[in-house]
């Protein structure tokens, strides 16, 4: 079983982050499900969503509080998600915008100025795939590939391209041990 | 209406799909070709989903003015043989309880989807379980009862939103859809049947007469007391059988379970992931998870293992359905209770530590 949160705010595709890795889950035969947070949102609020996939077993709670892995895309979600990655667990922090280094030693930890990189590649909207990239290439959770195959099913398809650059980025820096300290 | 291209979800392969829009696809293939409602968040995806199917299906989906005036379009559609449905969230179920109590005494089949907030009151939007009593206990006004489901998969949503038009069908009787905001945000793969759903013959209905046949008459008005006594004794009857014959639940009793959990719909999956990690730490632990929560399955009390010291309960709520477990025990087994209140949800480390109080060990482990 394997427990995932996606922080960030509302307009940085947290939601779809999410459903995305949920796809290429359901790609690889495993049980999945995807949670949105869904209070009185808005676009600059908080927004988070919970992943779980599994192998086999039926997934219990929907709602991750403890998650094995974490993407965090802004400070407040750091301050909120850090310290609740389970022990041995992934964090991927957007260092572009979290404020500080994240602090946990019992856990690994990329950080990624992943806003600024997906500004260079043109569009600042891609920052999540960046992180989402590195992170699957952090944890083998799902492959890569089963996620560039499963992006028609969230984005439309002249987004695709770019979002596959992403990945690939994400991937990239995570398998050069990425900058540990970005900032 | 021109029929315009389908937009269905493949049948007999799995999907990926939030619970409320799941939800209406099922409705549709079970035959529902009447839809009215009114929004309210956290369900407003299901509304929104048969605006969209329903034309596709030659249905009808009509927003109404008002949770009132829905609940009397159900009414409508249900006397005139429709398959129907409406869905809200806690508030506006409690604005359609006069009509719910209404379609009951009609005798109509219909189904209602409350997919439940915090409340009381306006409450809040997030997930809640504190409409157990107004949904298993009457809800309305007048001795009636209804058929009450609460799923915890969206697969299950599915099959059971089917199976409840079928009751419907079956009892004349409305039948609840009992899920909460979880539930009916969340997405999970679910596989749609391909089979058509069968037809029901409705000679009750009033379709016109056409010159075949005599009046059918749909009313809940009996002014003569010895007349409604004995359409009541009817429905009690038809109750007594609903009683009998719709019992479902779940029970996953480990030999030598210590503690039995209860739980329904989105809470059950989070005893689930307690009760895993109680067996890590070597605690058996078992649950009974009730699907029909009217009828409620009494019978899964009877006969627990004798290692079994004592029950917990565990809802999104000030402690209902917990109501109904004491009655089912009968003070054989102490009952203990744990809840979450106003759209906060159990999580579960914290379902796990009562747990662990319910089998009289020491509470709190390092984290």
């Amino acid at each position: 079983m394997q427990e995932v949160l996606i922080a960030g705010f509302g307009g940085q595709g947290i939601m779809s982050l999410g459903q995305l890795l949920t796809y290429a889950g359901m790609a690889e035969g495993k049980q999945v499900s995807w949670m949105p947070s869904y209070g009185p949102e808005q676009r600059g609020g908080a927004a988070n969503c919970s992943v779980v996939l599994a192998d086999g077993e039926d997934i219990g709670s929907p709602i991750v509080s403890e998650p094995d892995a974490a993407i965090v895309m802004n400070a407040p979600s750091l301050d909120k998600f850090e310290p609740a990655v389970r022990q041995g667990g992934f964090l991927v922090v957007n260092s572009s915008l979290s404020g500080r280094p994240a602090g946990r030693s019992d856990i690994t930890v990329l950080e990624i100025p992943a806003t600024e990189l997906a500004g260079e590649m043109g569009n600042a909207r891609v920052a999540g795939m960046i992180a989402l990239g590195a992170l699957v290439e952090l944890t083998g959770m799902v492959s890569l590939q089963s996620l560039v195959d499963s992006l028609p099913k969230v984005l439309k398809a002249q987004l695709v391209p770019l979002n596959v650059e992403a990945l690939g980025r994400g991937q990239t820096l995570a398998r050069e041990g990425a900058p540990a300290r970005a900032r | 209406m021109t029929k315009s291209a389908s937009s269905a979800p493949a049948g007999g392969v799995p999907v990926l799909m939030k619970g409320n829009e799941a939800l209406g696809e099922a409705a549709i293939r079970a035959g529902c070709r009447a839809f009215f409602g009114y929004p309210i968040t956290p369900q407003s995806e299901l509304p929104a989903y048969m605006a969209r199917r329903m034309p596709e299906e030659d249905g009808v989906f009509l927003q109404a003015e008002s949770e009132l005036a829905a609940i009397n379009m159900v009414y409508g559609a249900a006397g005139a043989g429709v398959r129907v449905m409406t869905s809200s969230s806690s508030p506006g179920i409690s604005l359609k309880q006069e009509g719910i109590s209404y379609i009951a005494g009609a005798e109509l089949p219909a189904v209602i989807v409350n997919i439940m907030r915090g409340g009381p009151g306006l409450g809040s939007i997030m997930p809640g379980q504190s409409d157990y009593f107004q949904a298993t206990k009457g809800g309305g006004h007048g001795d009636y009862r209804l058929v009450v489901y609460g799923p915890a998969t969206v697969q299950e949503l599915v099959d059971l939103t089917i199976r409840a038009f079928n009751v419907a069908d079956r009892y004349r009787s409305p039948v609840m859809i009992l899920g909460d905001g979880i539930l009916g945000q969340m997405m999970e793969p679910v596989v749609f049947p391909t089979e058509k759903p069968a037809e029901v013959a409705k000679p009750w209905a009033t379709t016109g007469r056409q010159g075949t046949r005599g009046r059918n008459v749909v009313n809940s008005l009996y002014l003569a007391a010895e007349e409604l006594e004995a359409h009541n004794l009817r429905l009690q009857a038809k109750f007594a059988e609903m009683h009998s014959n719709e019992v479902i639940y779940e029970s996953i009793i480990p030999e030598g379970a210590e503690v039995v959990c209860v739980a329904y719909g989105t809470t059950a999956r989070v005893v689930k992931s307690a009760i895993a990690m109680a067996r890590q730490e070597g605690i058996k632990v078992g649950l009974i998870r009730p699907i029909s929560l009217w009828p409620f399955p009494d019978e899964a009390f009877v006969n627990l293992p004798d290692t079994v010291r004592s029950v917990l309960t565990v809802e999104m709520s000030a402690g209902q359905m917990v109501e109904d477990v004491r009655l089912a025990l009968n003070g054989r087994l102490p009952v203990h209770f744990y809840g979450r209140m106003g759209g906060m949800w159990p999580i579960p480390r914290d379902v796990l530590a009562e747990i662990k109080k319910a089998a009289g060990r020491e509470a709190g482990v390092a984290r």
